[in-house]
């Protein structure tokens, strides 16, 4: 099937039977690839309330159309499943090179299934796939399994691993792969540690077909030369993501100790420059990347080589903690790394530890001794360990700051920074009514991938709740993740501003398939849909409070920064909600109505 | 004569020069079919090495069917339909860029100066100019 690998990768771990189908043309024509085949098998084989760590959840990795192909940022994987952080629905984006060398195995999705009785990898060469022993690899740390896999394997092969924190079933523990690029949210690495898969070796030699191979190569070369072309190119690519982090600290959207403000004194010391100048060694790209935002870095202090940090890591593990560093944080961000957890959940739930330990609810009897200040680097590292171990107060916060609060209680849950379970990743959303709308509406939780939204607060007015805002947020929940579809990297267009539209003759060369932006947006929204059913499906009594914000962003305004004083009133946030469901075509209870499952032609989903 | 130069401390690895040289190659998208090479060297010392053809002609030197010609580029190319696979250049290139991989292609490769790769890099490792002895 041109523009794809062209088959489905079935493992049943508790039997070792290793199948594959024929990708089914009518599954590429609907759900395009991606995320689009990972809500898709979700919803059509995972039963309902399975336990996200049972046998009966699966684990869909999935590449798109553009995966390995030559458009820019190719290298985009999705890894879809129940998510144990949250009990809902969890799709994960990896960049890298993974997906790249599935599709050169023939590979659109890979989908683990059952519980392995033994520690496992699976091994994919071309057409030899096998599951492998690894009790030599399990209990190491993911970056030492993926060393010790290619030093064995060779350099064309590509790993994915969890770490310690994925065998332990840590409920926000990530997958790692080319040594810093992750799975990262939801719990991924603890479904793949519960089925007792250390790692996914693979290689292809396979070359993916295309409709019309001529056209390709001219609109493929075509977007390059845009994203050569483009202005912000060099600026970006010396930065990365770490180029939002002094306008993010001037506009009062920098996390700072556990979101409690939105700049932070010692922000300076993180910005993306200084890192430049003090810890990078080399930019590291995703596959197919003209313009990597990956920074590669060396902290000479403690002798540590680690990806980034990017800039939610800064924002999570930085500022929202109090640290100073940059190479504090860098540090934290590799012990993350390698112990295999998420730095934005790790940050969330470290930050919230620390607030009970500021107010007195925790003390040292509750830290095992650690001394949980905000600024605190070493016990910031020792919590990580902890975390990834469950030992100790690291039991409660590998949980997730949702539960951990609900246990502990004291009016902790007031500052437990989440939606739907999920840890805010680094937006503070005092004052930026469209970004926090995201926040509470994104299908995952509180994640900033799905709408971006806060560049546009500041442009139209942060405080404003008007419609036009919604329907913003809206289109851009649509758009930004058909790159997730796609399998390519959505950086190109919103950073490098190249025209979308260059995309569309690329698409229809590849797959044969002619597809406007409105009909993929289409596809983008069934998806949306799709995820929303999912939640009501898991969730007994899932309703429109679980769309709300932590009360922080309606309850306390900072006391310092840019955005001191500021606050979005609780009958703002609640309107936010009802414009976004009646332009959605949802009830008052967040709920597609009949009429919207019809029209987007989703009726055999519900039952 | 020209050829192709790359400064590897600008590489971040991305691999679009690989998938771009096979298409241009072979008309097809694998990387593994690929006329040049990116070692990475990580998670230490943490850097890339990239090895590309530098037009030497030791390959064409060696090659007993003579299917290693000059193309209108002026560049050393495979004649495909010449090549015997006796890998007879393979070991004689001094930059390891000479390929014969039977499960892959019936033929050896080699860069023929397209250029492909260059245009798809965003980083500037590559580009393409006058060999040092013609500049001499």
């Amino acid at each position: 099937m041109n523009g794809y690998g062209g088959q489905i990768l079935r493992v049943n771990l508790s039997n070792g039977q290793i199948s594959k189908e024929p990708t089914p043309p009518e599954l590429a024509r609907e759900f395009v690839g991606g995320r689009g085949f990972g809500i898709y098998f979700l919803l059509k084989e995972v039963p309902p309330k399975a336990d996200p760590l049972g046998p009966q959840n699966k684990l869909i990795i999935s590449s798109g159309p553009f995966s390995g192909l030559m458009i820019p940022g190719a290298g985009k994987c999705d890894w879809t499943t129940k998510a144990p952080l949250t009990g809902g629905y969890a799709s994960a984006s990896m960049g890298g090179h993974f997906t790249a060398e599935m599709k050169y195995a023939g590979l659109d999705s890979i989908i683990l299934e059952g519980i392995s009785p033994k520690p496992v990898y699976l091994f994919i060469d071309d057409n030899k796939i096998e599951l492998r022993d690894a009790a030599h690899l399990w209990g190491k740390g993911s970056m030492v399994v993926e060393k010790i896999l290619k030093d064995q394997y060779g350099e064309e092969f590509q790993v994915a691993a969890i770490g310690p924190a994925g065998e332990n079933c840590v409920s926000f523990a990530h997958i790692n792969h080319d040594y810093g690029r992750q799975a990262g949210r939801g719990g991924v690495g603890a479904v793949m540690g519960a089925k007792k898969v250390k790692a996914i070796v693979v290689r292809g030699t396979k070359s993916i077909p295309v409709a019309d191979p001529e056209a390709y190569r001219k609109a493929g070369l075509e977007l390059f030369k845009a994203c050569k072309e483009a202005e912000m190119l060099k600026e970006w690519t010396s930065y990365g993501t770490t180029i939002v982090v002094s306008w993010c600290d001037e506009v009062g959207a920098l996390p700072t100790r556990n979101f409690s403000a939105g700049s932070f004194e010692d922000g300076k010391n993180l910005y993306g420059p200084v890192m430049r100048q003090k810890i990078v060694i080399t930019d590291k790209g995703c596959f197919g990347c003209p313009s990597p935002c990956g920074k590669y870095s060396r902290v000479q202090r403690y002798d540590t080589y680690v990806e980034g940090p990017e800039y939610e890591t800064i924002g999570m593990i930085g500022s929202n903690l109090g640290l100073k560093s940059i190479e504090d944080v860098a540090h934290a961000n590799y012990l993350c790394d390698e112990w295999g957890i998420d730095t934005i959940s790790a940050g969330g739930v470290i930050a919230w530890a620390m607030e009970c330990y500021e107010k007195g609810i925790f003390t040292k009897a509750d830290t095992d001794g650690l001394e949980l200040k905000f600024g605190n680097a070493e016990a910031v590292f020792k919590l990580i360990e902890k975390i990834a171990k469950k030992e100790g107060i690291g039991a409660l916060l590998a949980d997730g700051v949702k539960r951990a609060a609900q246990k502990v209680g004291k009016g902790s849950e007031k500052w437990a920074i989440h939606v739907k379970g999920m840890e805010q990743s680094a937006y503070a959303t005092h004052n930026a009514t469209a970004m926090l709308l995201a926040y509470m509406t994104c299908d995952v939780g509180a994640h900033h991938n799905r709408a971006w939204a806060i560049t546009y607060d500041l442009q139209v007015g942060r405080e404003r709740v008007a419609p036009e805002k919604v329907a913003r947020v809206i289109w851009l929940q649509h758009f930004r993740p058909m790159f997730d579809v796609l399998g390519g990297c959505r950086l190109q267009w919103v950073e490098l501003g190249i025209d979308r539209n260059l995309y569309l003759p690329a698409l229809e060369a590849i797959t044969g398939i002619h597809r406007t932006w409105e009909d993929l947006e289409l596809v983008g929204e069934r998806i949306w849909n799709l995820a929303r059913l999912y939640w009501m499906r898991e969730i007994d009594g899932f309703d429109r409070s679980w769309d709300l914000p932590a009360p922080r962003f309606y309850e306390e305004p900072p006391t310092s920064g840019a955005t001191k004083g500021q606050i979005t009133r609780f009958e703002d946030v609640q309107k936010l909600l009802d414009v976004y469901y009646e332009q959605r075509g949802w009830s008052p209870q967040g709920h597609p109505t009949p009429q919207t499952l019809e029209r987007l032609g989703l009726q055999s989903f519900v039952n | 004569m020209m050829r192709l130069y790359a400064d590897s401390s600008k590489c971040s690895g991305c691999r679009a020069c690989l998938v771009a040289c096979s298409l241009n190659l072979f008309q097809e998208n694998n990387p593994k079919k690929a006329a040049l090479v990116i070692e990475a060297h990580f998670p230490a010392p943490g850097a890339y090495k990239v090895r590309v053809c530098t037009q030497c002609g030791a390959c064409a030197e060696v090659c007993p069917t003579g299917a290693i010609k000059i193309n209108e580029r002026g560049a050393y190319y495979v004649d495909m339909a010449e090549c015997n696979l006796c890998e007879a250049c393979v070991p004689e290139c001094p930059e390891s860029v000479m390929f014969v991989r039977t499960e892959l292609a019936d033929t050896s490769w080699k860069c023929d100066l397209c250029g492909d790769c260059v245009s798809v890099c965003g980083t500037g490792v590559l580009w393409i100019a006058e060999t040092e002895a013609a500049v001499a």
